[in-house]
């Protein structure tokens, strides 16, 4: 089958690469990029494990085929630390039990950021709805729930990030 | 003893940094050899047939494609699983004669990538000539059922009655019985991430070596090897340090061990297989559903007198080990936290045309509570009491323990009255009657439940034998079983850094940091100053049959091993330093992370010192030492023994304690149920770190509330699945997780190093019954009692239509089936 070239942006840094058009995003990211950190868990964008930030807002990289995001900027769980030390939504994560088995966090992580971005200040029953679209089966959310709750008032007063582009 | 600083304290996990950053190692990141070619698997679309033949010869010509495996090929190649039962159930890695169930695997493609390897799959031909199927476990076994295996000569995988004391006379004597049918539904956990295995197979060696996210059971490595006719020192499983749940799920893989590594040894080439949420829905693994007939004799004070339970329990198209523990793996617990002594069991394990199933979180504990603690509420409300009441009338008294229970159960600490009575402070649960009083009199649905639990934890393998006839296991050539053990090693190296090796796999749990902890306070460092490996390797590690993640083993098995692991090292060193001071070992002590005189001045010797030394200059040694400073410790309990000859079995080994109170209300209209408040008291003696106990218990609650009110796997009559993606098979999000308030009474186990029990099903197996009997209690107004699972809204809603429109006419009490003998509703003050 034939290749098509790829050029997207991804944690900040440009990248190229070469597939069928049919890939997914997350087996792009996953396979030919090397990006282990974006798991994939139905395949059919209800569980929300592969999810990822396109120009900033979150979306399904196992619901996008890697050439459709062909010029766009990507983040992924492996692009939130700063300087070499977690992001605050990861250290609330961590000071909260936000995760057991880990495999869902990274759509989590992404998920909790685009809400935060659009809610900064949201109640619980906020979180809850946005969260809604990732499943844990898990932690019954409490920790998480408590995490994102934990980092809004941080995510405000600091600069925004990692949404570098308005969508 | 654990008297130290670390133990007991909500210690940060040491697992967060890297599955939060994107550098976990789970079965699918990191492939472990080049070359990988990639596998998908062929299933069958019916539920029941009989396959005339394959014809892989299109797949073979399409681009990328490797070859191709079939059903004839694993009939030639490999002997089918053992079965825990005696009827000649033939259960292979891939359907060799007949399809059993949509899902089943038929043949397997490999090729350059998945992609190419599943456009190949849709072009094998498989002929099939269609049979009728049945799915239901009470019509598997009419007469003119369709047979799924013709050797068996009827669905019936086992059965077995089994009796404790004269239940006979105590049902003759009582004076009351209360009689229900429940159904229990066939749900599962589905982790997130789905199976996923790695064979590549050296043919020059014979050695085949498997990497999966295989949870144990390691009874299975030895079940593969003689699947697959390979000796097992030629066998090696190898478990990636990161597992993306299990919950139990993860203990079916087994059989796609075979598969993936036959097709590695008939192709020649390393490959992978990661299943697809498709293929995990319909064909991994989930619980039983299960139809049950229970009695309860009481005299009219409350007090059980003796209990018959009559089930069938349907383990789908084959039965797979460890199967048919959803009957038997409760043996010991079966009478749950309470006195009676007269029990009758009678347990059909059925085969119908589903998928197949296994462990799954609570196995078989959320079946039993379901009907217990059901039949507790009916009793109670039969005899107008308060269902506290009744409940407290029964339980084992605190000075009774350690408790031998009529079935063989050894419980081996507890206060249930006391775990009870927190459980009911907190809920505030007069206060919750009042509220009720209120919210009825002006006409809402307004309901209060209550469930205990016994909490097995460690199962003794020895139960699976429950399931076999007392005169088949007593043939000399019967070779009986028992055992729960874990190993764990605990080295030193040259500067004085201390690593943990276990043989175990976790899937969250977080044993990386409860090690550290352990071996922090065992030996006086801080938990960062350990490091924790826990990646299983049959080649390397010490394990044995019942070695692995499941039957929330760890917390009692696992630490008991580490900290026995780290003592032997600490005796080490304490004998080394006092040969050093010339001293005897009784003139040392070992405190703060050195050894020091008991008495008189000497410079005390720390860790890192003893350890340069003991390494750089073995001359030093004391005569006889062993040189190098590591210890391993295997820890097997002596209460694990095999069932006697009276079906009696210490099926678990640790029995931890679980008292919830729930209230809910319930919308007549819209069926919703809004639980307003949910109390949950687990008492699993020591606790290590709180944070990561109370994180089970949210979780293993919730997945209670997905089988209770959401998930099901749900099948038409002609056995096709109804619920094969996640829109129709409904995962709890967090808009339907509750707030639970967690409260802990700590009775320690006298039978684990460190005095903890297992946790980690905890309320997974309460929940079904708490909310269905505060459902109940909610709707009893309109004379409705919950007998099925899940209660999905539509479900409810119907129960609720059918109760108002013959609200006019008197009749009895309505429940999704006929009751065998109607109750009269009495209020609750």
């Amino acid at each position: 089958m034939t290749e098509t070239p790829i050029r997207l942006t991804v944690n900040g840094v440009p990248r190229t690469g070469q597939c069928v058009v049919r890939k997914l995003l997350v087996d792009f990211l996953r396979e030919d990029l090397a990006l282990t950190g974006t798991h994939v868990g139905c395949e059919h964008g209800i569980c929300g494990a592969c999810t990822v930030l396109v120009n900033g807002q979150a979306a399904r990289s196992c619901l996008m085929l890697a050439v459709q995001a062909d010029g766009a900027e990507i983040t992924t769980v492996e692009g939130l630390m700063q300087n070499g030390a977690l992001h605050p939504l990861q250290a609330a994560f961590r000071r909260h039990h936000g995760l057991q088995c880990g495999f869902c966090t990274p759509g989590m992580l992404l998920t909790a950021l685009d809400l935060l971005r659009v809610k900064p200040d949201p109640t619980e029953a906020e979180i809850r709805e946005g969260l809604s679209a990732v499943l844990c089966r898990c932690t019954g959310y409490h920790g998480i729930v408590k995490a994102v709750q934990a980092a809004a008032p941080e995510l405000r007063a600091a600069a925004p990030w990692p949404d570098r582009r308005s969508p | 003893m654990a008297s130290g600083s670390w133990i007991g304290r909500s210690v940060e996990r040491v697992e967060d940094g890297r599955l939060l950053t994107g550098r976990g190692a789970f079965i699918d990141d990191h492939p472990p050899v080049s070359n990988l070619s990639h596998a998908a698997i062929v299933r069958s679309p019916h539920a029941h047939a009989r396959i005339r033949g394959w014809d892989a010869s299109a797949a073979l010509a399409m681009e990328g494609v490797v070859g191709v495996i079939t059903g004839r090929d694993v009939a030639a190649s490999c002997k089918p699983f053992g079965v825990g039962v005696t009827a000649p159930v033939h259960y292979y890695p891939a359907a060799t004669d007949k399809v059993r169930f949509v899902g089943e695997p038929v043949a397997v493609v490999v090729a350059r990538d998945r992609y190419l390897a599943e456009d190949a799959a849709e072009a094998v031909v498989v002929d099939y000539e269609v049979l009728p199927a049945v799915v239901d476990p009470e019509k598997a076994l009419e007469p003119d059922a369709p047979i799924l295996h013709e050797a068996v000569g009827s669905n019936l995988a086992g059965h077995r009655r089994l009796v404790y004391g004269d239940p006979d006379r105590a049902f003759a004597e009582a004076e009351v019985i209360v009689r229900e049918r429940f159904r229990f539904p066939k749900y599962a956990s589905t982790p997130i991430e789905t199976y996923g295995v790695i064979a590549r197979w050296d043919g020059l060696d014979g050695v085949l070596t498997v990497w999966s996210n295989f949870m144990g059971p390691f009874i299975m490595h030895p079940l593969v090897a003689r699947v697959l006719g390979l000796p097992e020192n030629r066998l090696r499983f190898i478990v990636p340090p990161d597992i993306g749940g299990s919950f139990g799920i993860k203990s079916s893989i087994y059989p796609y061990l075979a598969l993936i590594g036959l097709a590695a040894m008939k192709l020649g080439v390393p490959v992978k297989w990661i299943e697809d949420r498709r293929e995990h829905l319909l064909a991994s693994s989930s619980g039983t559903d299960r139809v049950a007939w229970r009695e309860v004799a009481a005299r009219n004070d409350g007090t059980i007198v003796g209990m018959r339970f009559k089930w069938f329990d349907n383990v789908g198209g084959y039965i797979r080990s460890p199967e048919p523990g959803c009957s038997f793996r409760p043996t010991g617990n079966f009478v749950g936290p309470y006195r009676f002594q007269n029990l009758e069991v009678d347990a059909s394990v059925v085969m119908t045309n589903k998928s197949l199933t296994g462990p799954n979180r609570g196995y078989a504990c959320g079946h039993l509570y379901f009907e217990t603690e059901r039949m507790i509420d009916l009793l109670a409300e039969r005899l107008g009491l308060d269902p506290v009441e009744v409940r407290r009338r029964n339980l084992i008294d605190r000075a009774s323990f350690p408790y031998r229970t009529p079935t063989g159960g050894l419980y081996d600490s507890g206060d249930y009255a006391a775990t009870l009575d927190k459980a009911l402070v907190l809920a505030k649960y007069d206060e919750l009657r009042r509220e009720q009083a209120r919210a009825r009199a002006a006409g809402r649905y307004y309901g209060i439940g209550l469930a205990l639990a016994v909490d097995p934890s460690v199962s003794n393998m020895g139960y699976v034998a429950t399931a076999l006839d007392p005169q088949f296991r007593a043939k000399p050539e019967y070779l009986p079983k028992s055992g729960a053990v874990d190993s764990a090693t605990v080295k030193i190296d040259p500067l004085g850094r201390v690593i943990a090796i276990l043989g175990t796999t976790p899937q969250g749990q977080g044993h990386q940091t409860i090690v550290s902890q352990i071996v922090a306070d065992e030996l006086g460092v801080a938990p960062r100053d350990v490091t924790v490996v826990d990646e299983m390797d049959t080649f390397t590690r010490v394990w044995s049959i019942s070695s692995g993640t499941y039957s929330s083993r760890f917390g009692s098995v696992g630490t008991s091993a580490v900290a026995l692991a780290a003592r032997k090292l600490k005796a080490k060193l304490v004998e080394y330093a006092a040969h050093l001071m010339g001293v005897t070992p009784g003139e040392v002590e070992f405190r703060d992370g050195g050894v020091h005189r008991t008495s008189g001045k000497a410079t005390p010797y720390s860790i890192k010192d003893l350890a340069g030394r003991a390494h750089w200059n073995t001359e030093s040694l004391p005569e006889g030492m062993e040189p190098g400073l590591a210890a391993t410790a295997v820890f097997g309990f002596s209460v694990a023994r095999a069932v006697d000859a009276e079906d009696r079995v210490n099926s678990s080994n640790t029995y931890g304690f679980i008292a919830e109170v729930m209230a809910v209300e319930v919308d007549p209209d819209t069926a919703a149920i809004k639980i307003v408040k949910y109390v949950t008291v687990h008492d699993a003696g020591t606790i290590i770190n709180p944070m990561i106990v109370e994180g089970q218990i949210y979780g293993g609650a919730l997945h209670g509330l997905g089988g209770a009110l959401y998930e099901e796997l749900a099948y038409d009559d002609d056995g096709q699945l109804l619920t094969g993606t996640f829109m129709d098979y409904l995962v709890p999000t967090a808009s339907e997780a509750p707030d639970i308030e967690i409260a802990h009474v700590v009775s320690p186990s006298p039978l684990t190093t460190l005095g903890s029990k297992g946790l980690g099903e905890s309320s997974s197996m309460t929940v079904p019954a708490v909310i269905a009997n505060a459902v109940s209690d909610a709707l009893r107004p309109l004379g409705i009692s919950i007998t099925e699972l899940p209660m999905t809204p539509t479900r409810l809603h119907d129960l609720i239509t059918r109760a108002r429109s013959s609200a006019s006419e008197p009749r009895p009490p309505r429940s999704g089936h006929p009751r065998p003998e109607p109750a009269s509703p009495t209020p609750l003050q």
